[in-house]
């Protein structure tokens, strides 16, 4: 008891400084610029930390972990792709997107289309997206509360997903990127120092060799070698190898094409900036990924993960937190209530950070490409376009909370993976194209967005994960005939197969000449977006556009 | 296109600065910047995403090779798997140097000459 009563205080010390960020962060939010780009004034150190605050989600943090406790070296496999793929995004998108973008990932398609059909696809394409990833928090913030407090109760945790979807309402309503930018800094040094901490204390019963923690988790799961080799997840029938192909596809290439990352670029002084900050990105994700190494594997050669454990009921995601507490003296002691109340609220930072970056993306896209762009044609005022931002992030809030209710009983873990493989489909093929395709154009543009969404949509719909097996969706029907659960390795084909198709096929006129301007700007920042100086003061009076 | 017309770029694109930015696109300089780029980024995003897929390959169909132990309990797996963080690393900090050596200086030159010409 005295452990859940610790637990909750700090979560709520993290909900506390959170919120008197956020407040402290509306301050200093005057016009669109800062609302959508926190007024391009934070340093590459600082964006690169805000940048692993939206990447290292629950799903990394206690997922992959878990995923290594129980499955050993299959677990590891997946967050290569994670690292990786970064380097998509620092070689051809990050100080590219950055010079000739402002707010949304439409607005660097906009510069050489048609306004309004790219931007309402982008606008789309970056809704589902998001959506699809914040379900997946959302439940899993519920999921995750009730077992840490070690409530089993339905309505405990609708309260819980019904609070988070508050929370993530008034940070981005109240702080604008601001206000997400420094949540997202909070959570990523809370969770780069709770890492840290249990990684030293697991190598320190190891006494600092690796070799013998990998021996004493193969030993204590009774799986032998084979923690150690391929397969344990993935198996060994060539459906399931092609499947997972598929997934380190969609991986490594839908990073770079994940809208709340692309306007993570926005919020730094210069592309240069956007560059040095993956660069951040990279050594704290990486350094992260190899502490998941060892806190799972740690956690296999400490904690019961045979079956039935807490460790296996829960999908892996306890480990992290029963580790902590195992290594800090065991259940019962001081030190281990203690490790096993902070490593619980730095999951809940976690949650709470990734969940204000997907909210504030997609209400960006609506506000900006959508209402401002494609209904008023440029005509909205400022005002009244952050105005819109604004009753959007609360909309889409609203809308996530309701959607989360129900979907607490489905499988989620899929949520992310097609996530990512959306925005490997359909996003990365035209953005790609639109930076060194000179002949790409609107038709090229529209095809691949909606052609590698509706490809990737509806795969997934008529796989297994939707019907057909016991772990479905709909375990009752049978419609599957798609037989991978990742649609990538189809998908991303699609999607750059219809993005050329559509430009060739298309009679538009080139548009080369903005292709040329596009160019000077991505390589050499040229006429791009200026970046705000770190201390100015918020301004007085009546706003004024922002365009020169 | 008229649709492109009719609503004025967000941008700030506009026709003076247009001449800028076809002027600068034809200069040798940009010409030369472009093809650096180019030629560092585009074979580097071939290699890693080789190796990445030769990584899942062999992770999928070579679990003969990817089991032998090298050191202690440590396999070709897990090396292979840790190569995998070591080229991430090491590329990124290559462009990084790449980058503030070779482009950023004649980037940052035509920058400026931009802000000039366009009165900034």
């Amino acid at each position: 008891m005295s452990s859940q009563l610790l637990t909750t205080t700090l979560f709520l010390i993290v909900v506390a400084a959170t919120i008197a960020v956020t407040v402290w962060a509306s301050r200093q939010t005057a016009g669109a610029n800062d609302y959508y780009a926190g007024g391009r004034s934070f340093s590459a150190f600082q964006n690169g930390l805000a940048i692993g605050g939206d990447y290292m989600s629950a799903a990394s943090f206690l997922g992959i972990s878990g995923a290594i406790a129980l499955f050993g070296y299959d677990g590891f496999l997946y967050s290569i792709g994670f690292l990786v793929a970064w380097l998509v995004a620092l070689l051809l998108v990050a100080e590219l997107v950055r010079n000739s973008g402002r707010y949304t990932m439409a607005d660097q398609l906009a510069y050489r289309m048609r306004q309004r059909p790219v931007r309402t696809a982008a606008a789309i394409s970056t809704v589902v997206v998001s959506i699809f990833y914040l379900l997946a928090q959302m439940v899993g913030a519920g999921s995750l509360v009730a077992l840490l407090l070690g409530v089993q109760d339905g309505a405990l945790q609708t309260l819980v997903i019904v609070c988070v979807g508050m929370l993530m309402i008034f940070y981005v309503t109240v702080g604008g990127m601001k206000g997400t930018t420094w949540v997202q800094i909070i959570k990523a040094v809370l969770l780069m120092t709770g890492t840290l901490l249990i990684t030293f204390l697991v190598l320190w019963e190891f006494g600092f060799d690796f070799s013998s923690l990998l021996a004493a988790a193969a030993e204590r799961t009774g799986k032998g070698d084979a923690l150690l080799q391929p397969g344990l997840r993935y198996g060994s029938t060539l459906t399931s190898q092609i499947d997972f192909l598929s997934l380190s596809l969609g991986l490594v290439l839908g990073t770079a094409g994940l809208p709340h990352i692309l306007i993570r670029f926005y919020t730094v002084p210069t592309g240069r900036d956007a560059r040095k900050s993956v660069l951040w990105a990279i050594g704290l994700i990486g350094s992260f990924y190899l502490m998941t190494l060892v806190l799972g594997f740690g956690a296999a050669a400490l904690l019961d993960t045979g079956p039935g454990s807490a460790v296996a009921t829960s999908g892996g995601n306890l480990a992290s937190p029963l580790l902590a507490e195992a290594v800090g003296g065991g259940a019962g002691s001081t030190g281990g209530a203690v490790l096993l109340a902070l490593i619980a609220a730095v999951a809940f930072a976690t949650i709470l950070a990734v969940v204000a970056g997907l909210t504030l993306t997609s209400a960006s896209s609506v506000a900006h490409d959508l209402y401002a762009s494609v209904i008023k044609r440029g005509a909205a005022s400022e005002k009244a376009e952050v105005r819109a931002a604004r009753l959007a992030a609360f909309a889409i809030g609203a809308v996530a909370i309701v959607l989360a209710i129900p979907a607490q009983r489905l499988n989620i873990a899929f949520l992310v993976a097609l996530a990512f493989a959306v925005a490997a489909s359909a996003n990365l093929p035209s953005i790609v194209y639109n930076l060194f395709w000179p002949r790409f154009n609107t038709r090229g543009a529209t095809w691949s967005i909606y052609g590698g969404l509706t490809t990737c949509v509806t795969l997934v719909f008529f796989s297994p994960v939707v019907s057909g097996a016991d772990n479905a969706l709909f375990p009752g029907g049978d419609w599957a005939w798609f037989p991978l659960s990742n649609p990538g390795i189809v998908s991303i084909p699609c999607g750059f197969l219809l993005g050329y198709l559509g430009t060739v096929s298309a009679r538009e006129p080139s548009a080369e000449d903005a292709f040329r301007e596009l160019e000077v700007r991505a390589l050499t920042g040229a006429g791009s977006e200026p970046g705000g100086s770190p201390a100015r003061a918020p301004a007085v009076g009546p706003l004024e556009p922002v365009t020169e | 296109m008229a649709d492109r017309a009719a609503t004025p770029s967000p941008q700030g694109r506009d026709r003076a600065g247009a001449e800028i930015y076809r002027a600068i696109h034809a200069s040798p300089e940009f010409q030369a910047l472009r093809r650096r780029y180019r030629a560092f980024a585009f074979p580097a995003t071939a290699a890693f995403l080789a190796w990445y897929l030769l990584y899942v390959v062999l992770s999928n169909w070579a679990s003969g090779f990817m089991s032998l132990r090298l050191v202690g309990n440590v396999n070709v797996a897990l090396v292979l798997g840790l190569l995998q963080f070591v080229s991430t690393f090491a590329i990124a900090w290559l462009y990084a140097r790449f980058a503030d050596r070779e482009l950023d200086p004649v980037a940052q030159q035509i920058e400026r000459r931009y802000d000039e010409e366009n009165g900034r």
